[in-house]
């Protein structure tokens, strides 16, 4: 898409999108770049929050029952119907869920009520809220959180707040944690098709944490780095689960002139950067493409107010997915938008037009997800023929010069299509709609929902309030672990190097290391620093348990050796058994030679560099443990410099 | 600023002391400084069956937490945002081509919004109400809409039940189309007995609905019902005193229960009430009733019914146990019970220890029915001895009465007789089909899980 910096008032719209690594700090500063997080990490725990179905427990699409339903959205406590719960209700969805008798009880079902909160999930969100240095609340309400998309069958998420306003450390910064809640884990989507929404029970009532920051971070790079410090801070308990699934984040992004957007579904975190780059560079096209239409003197106001069928004018057509929907009966609307000449095609991100903002909205609340799901009459690609046009121009009244959106389906959806497409435009003259997005996997966006307020949560009746007393808190207060920045600190100042401390500080090995730092410093001239300690142990290829019963003896056992001398930590690896005692000078020298002599020289390569790293790799395993790696590399560079001379 | 209680609500010391000291009322924009930080929102009212210790804040996320009041060191207020709640209204629309549907509320879960005070659910209910939360009520009828009672579903009795017949019937004979009761589903089955007893005959459909998912939820199954019911009354066929509720669980149909035959058999799944040793009069859906049957009362237009609105409450209903001591009779008997109904085990037993307790109740002009506890079934007491010496006793065997329907029954008769035989007559003579002559073949289905061709039907059905 070619970009012509003369045609537009904001020249952002002529130049390319900057490419995600191409802007310096300093630059996502003048964007205005804001990006908050909220992590969602499930707890370990035996059971599910409100029921006693065993959590963690997945069937792979194995289900004896379904259950059809569907969502109405209803009043909050504060009088007002939510935003999204209104566009769900638009889309008019028929919500299915596949039950398994051994996940799922009638609670998960919406036909019980809920059992009292997990203990121990409670127990577990309270420490992490004291991790992140929050105030925990005295008394927890639990609250319904409407979601109206049907991934949970109640139609609201019970949640509860623990905790609020805690900080934590990120490198020099201070990121501030504004709250952090309990809550039930959701359905997981089986398909989405047409009107038709499908839901896996399994996962649904899992206790999750939720942990939301302020939007502090203002890199991309850095919101990737507070993310890595919550993950890591929560796995240091040791009362989270890990793998497929169990930690998800949502991140939210806005620039000057945009607003808060929620990118839900980022895989991982390493998607974060890409992401919220690409958003920030969507909301900044779109600040622009509304400053754009001031320009014009384009208003809402000129927008029409429905669509024109033209199903009649197009009928016939070579374009063949308009004609084939024709023929099964589709209705064909046409929406022209004066004013928009020129801007349906500008790139909002990487491979995605403004245009595509439109089919987003018809695919998610018209239901017509068959792409394409829209033409616009100005489109490069071939759609109808210039005739067809012309035709539907006519229609709609409008010169050749305005842009027209047609789009089809069942009477009702198309209806539905063209009133979405009118509310799209409408929130163009503002810039950027408060919307919920979804991460996609090449590092750009889509729409989900319109962003949901504080006005979809209401107290639940269900149960009552939870009282958290004194005694309780100071138990939990009491046997919380240190945090990664605290046990980094430690290592520090116990001699390991900054990186190494840094993972070990967040590493499930740092209580070994904890254990066994006391019988290195008991020696005044250690043979084994502490910084080497910390790499045996951090070394995955180590093949001693970190966490077995026997552990710790056997490595309090071996960190002596090590620590007299008695013992080189090369010979930790090798032990099968027990740590291999250390050859001799002359036995190890004798052993190296006949490894040596054992090599046919034709093998060899040509660069003395890659000479010595073949030698070693065919040396040390045959002497692992007995003879220290450095003591073998001396000896083959020695010999190199015996052939050379 | 003179503060009252009510700037209060539900605040009680020591909270309450603090709050009043610290001029924050609820609906006070506050931030709370505690010894466990600083907590900032808006300040809620409490629920009065919640503790005296704690200040309920909402946060602007949305949440809500409560803060001890005894870790408030001070309060700044910030200002103060009250809650307008208010369910959207708008006028419901008159169309003169529709029929007219009256909707008589006693309570229950129809449409509501939720109390602060006690945090409980509470009825909305005018018809702009109505339509502001289900429109699609618009498309079928005329609405009108009348609160006879606001009591939850445990609190209705005999004077409700009177009240709410006469209610009917004067609907009945205004000319309306169809009448839509609702009702809290605890009882809702006492109640479709008792209107199926006062309102005898009725000229149009008379339809009970409630929910068993609150309606301020999402999932709700109140709107559903409601929508069911209303297009039932509108448009059926049948005019009995029948109970719309959700079919299976899911949201598939409603099924339309005769009065006298439905049970709510589950304390909280949407599909809980069954008509029971029989079959249910039709279903109904978004394309209308289908009946099951062709034995109900038709709809006629000549706005008469029966209307026999008597009870005595002097009567009571025993579930017999083993062991049951002959004293829980006689306790009834000395406190002027006239007529007891017992629920006794098979085919309609009691044990030895109670015969003289029934024959002091036979003595003592106490009217005694046996029901079963089994629910489904019929009263046989010639089988077995024991049955046939209970029956000597004076005990009336009720065929396959309902306990609960067998309850009502004998209070509406004993409302209109106290002699022996004629109540007796009442009591055998079935008004709709309290009793029946015989019970069909598919008229008792618990399907039993884990029966591999069950759990074949189950998961190739919507359950």
């Amino acid at each position: 898409m070619e970009r012509d910096h003369s045609a537009f008032s904001d020249s952002w719209l002529g130049g390319p999108l900057p490419l995600f690594g191409t802007l310096s700090d300093a630059e996502y500063a003048d964007l205005g770049f804001r990006c908050g997080l909220e992590i969602h990490q499930q707890l370990l725990t035996r059971r599910k929050l409100f029921c006693r179905c065993p959590a963690g427990v997945y069937n792979q699409g194995e289900h004896q029952a379904e259950v059809l339903r569907h969502m109405r959205p209803t009043l909050s406590e504060m009088g007002e119907y939510d935003g999204t719960a209104l566009m769900e209700f638009k889309t008019r969805k028929d919500i299915i869920y596949h039950l398994n008798k051994d996940t799922v009880c009638t609670y998960e079902m919406d036909d019980a009520p809920p059992f009292e909160m997990d203990d121990q999930a409670l127990d577990i969100s309270i420490a992490i809220t004291m991790l992140l240095g929050c105030n925990v609340v005295s008394e927890v309400h639990i609250t319904r959180k409407q979601y109206l998309d049907g991934s949970i069958p109640t139609g609201f998420q019970r949640t509860a707040i623990i905790g609020t306003d805690g900080d934590i450390p990120c490198g020099e910064k201070s990121i501030h944690i504004r709250q952090l809640s309990i809550e039930e884990d959701s359905c997981r989507e089986v398909s989405d098709a047409g009107h038709v929404r499908t839901y896996r029970t399994d996962r649904l009532g899992m206790p999750l944490i939720e942990s939301v920051t302020d939007p502090d971070m203002t890199t991309p790079r850095e919101a990737m780095a507070v993310g890595q410090v919550l993950r890591h801070l929560v796995r240091a308990t040791g009362l989270v689960r890990t793998g497929s699934g169990a930690a998800r984040q949502d991140v939210n992004v806005s620039v000057t002139g945009g607003t808060r957007i929620e990118i839900k579904g980022v895989p991982c975190l390493r998607a974060i950067p890409r992401l919220t780059h690409n958003e920030a560079l969507r909301q900044r096209t779109l600040v622009a493409i509304a400053r754009e239409l001031e320009h014009r003197g384009a208003k809402p106001g000129y927008l029409p107010q429905g669509g024109n069928d033209v199903t009649s004018a197009v009928r016939g057509t070579a374009c063949r997915f308009i004609g084939k929907a024709v023929e099964k009966g589709a209705t064909v609307m046409a929406v022209p938008l004066p004013g928009f000449q020129g801007l349906l095609q500008v790139q909002t991100q990487p491979r995605t037009g403004f245009l595509k903002e439109f089919s987003d909205r018809i695919r998610v609340i018209a239901c017509l997800d068959t792409l394409p799901n829209l033409v616009m009459s100005t489109q490069d690609v071939p759609t109808l023929s210039s005739g067809e046009w012309e035709r539907v121009a006519k229609t709609c009244r409008v010169g050749p010069e305005v842009p027209i959106i047609l789009v089809w389906g069942s009477e009702r959806d198309a209806a539905t299509a063209v009133s979405e497409v009118l509310i799209r435009a409408r929130e163009a003259f503002v810039g950027v709609p408060e919307e919920t997005r979804q991460a996609l996997d090449d590092g750009t966006n889509g729409f989900e929902r319109v962003l949901p307020g504080a006005d979809r949560m209401y107290p639940d009746t269900d149960l009552p309030p939870i009282g958290l007393s004194d005694e309780r808190l100071e138990h939990i207060h009491d046997s919380l672990p240190l945090t990664p920045w605290k046990r980094e600190d430690i290592a520090r100042t116990a001699g390991v190097g900054p990186d190494l401390a840094a993972r070990l500080g967040r590493h499930r090995a740092w209580d070994l290391f904890a254990a066994l730092l006391p019988i290195l410093q008991e020696s005044d001239t250690p043979a084994l620093t502490a910084s080497q300690l910390a790499s045996l142990l951090l070394d995955r290829s180590c093949p001693r348990p970190l966490q077995t019963a026997a552990a710790g003896p056997w490595w309090a056992d071996t960190v002596r050796k090590l620590v007299s001398g008695d013992l080189i930590p090369e010979g930790v690896w090798s032990a099968e058994s027990e740590p291999l005692e250390p050859w001799p000078r002359e036995k190890a020298r004798a052993a190296v030679e006949d490894l040596l002599q054992a090599i046919p020289a034709g093998e060899l390569p040509e660069s003395p560099l890659q000479r010595d790293l073949v030698l070693m790799g065919r040396v040390m395993p045959g002497v692992l443990g007995r003879v220290p790696g450095r003591t073998v590399r001396s000896w083959i560079k020695g010999r190199n410099r015996e052939r050379t001379s | 600023m003179s503060q009252t209680a009510a700037d209060f609500k539900g605040y009680r010391i020591p909270t309450l002391d603090l709050l009043q000291r610290e001029e924050a009322p609820v609906w006070s924009q506050v931030t709370l400084h505690t010894n466990r930080g600083d907590f900032s929102g808006l300040i809620l009212p409490r629920s009065e069956t919640a503790d005296a210790l704690h200040i309920v804040l909402k946060l602007d996320t949305g949440y809500n937490i409560g803060v001890r009041c005894d870790t408030v060191e001070s309060i700044s207020v910030l200002g103060r945002k009250v809650a307008n709640y208010q369910i959207p209204e708008k006028a419901f629309p008159v169309d003169p081509g529709k029929p007219r549907v009256k909707l008589l509320g006693t309570g229950g879960t129809i449409a509501s919004r939720l109390d602060y005070r006690t945090g409980a659910v509470i009825p909305a209910f005018s018809p702009g109400e109505l339509y502001g939360s289900v429109p699609e009520l618009a498309d079928i009828c005329n609405m009108e809409t009348e609160k006879l009672y606001g009591v939850f579903s445990e609190n209705m009795g005999p004077e409700q039940w009177i009240g709410t017949a006469r209610a009917i019937a004067r609907e009945i004979a205004g000319g309306v189309t169809g009448i839509v009761v609702g009702h809290g589903t605890d009882t809702m089955h006492h109640t479709a007995a008792a209107l199926s007893f006062m309102v005898q005959d009725p000229s149009v459909p008379i339809v009970m609905v409630g929910s068993q998912r609150s309606s301020d939820r999402p999932s709700s199954d109140a709107a559903i019902n409601l929508i069911n019911a209303t297009r039932t009354a509108a448009t059926s066929d049948i005019a009995e005193v029948m109970v719309c509720m959700f079919g299976p669980t899911s949201d598939e149909y409603g099924l339309l229960h005769r009065g006298t035959r439905v049970r709510k058999m589950h304390s909280s799944y949407r599909s809980t009430f069954r008509t029971l040793s029989d079959i249910p009069l039709g279903k109904i859906d978004g394309s209308g009733v289908t009946p099951f049957r062709t034995d109900y009362n038709r709809r006629r237009d000549d706005g008469q019914v029966t209307l026999i609105d008597v009870f005595d409450d002097r009567v009571s209903l025993v579930y017999y146990y083993p062991n049951m001591k002959p004293d829980i009779i006689d306790s009834l008997i000395d406190n002027g019970y006239k007529g007891i109904i017992i629920a006794g085990t098979g085919l309609g037993h009691v044990n030895k220890p109670l015969y003289p307790a029934l024959q002091r109740a036979r003595d003592a002009g106490v009217h005694v029915y046996m029901t079963v506890q089994t629910l489904w079934g019929y009263v046989q007491m010639y089988v077995y001895e024991t049955g046939r010496e209970i029956m000597e006793l004076g005990v009336v065997p009720a065929a396959n009465m309902l306990p609960e329907v067998a309850y009502v029954k004998l209070g509406w008769a004993l409302g209109q007789s106290r002699d022996h035989d004629e109540v007796q007559r009442i009591m055998l003579s079935p008004v709709n089909g309290e009793t029946t002559e015989r019970e069909p073949h598919n008229g008792y289905l618990v399907f039993q899980g884990g029966i591999p061709e069950v759990d074949e039907f189950i998961s190739s059905h919507w359950k």
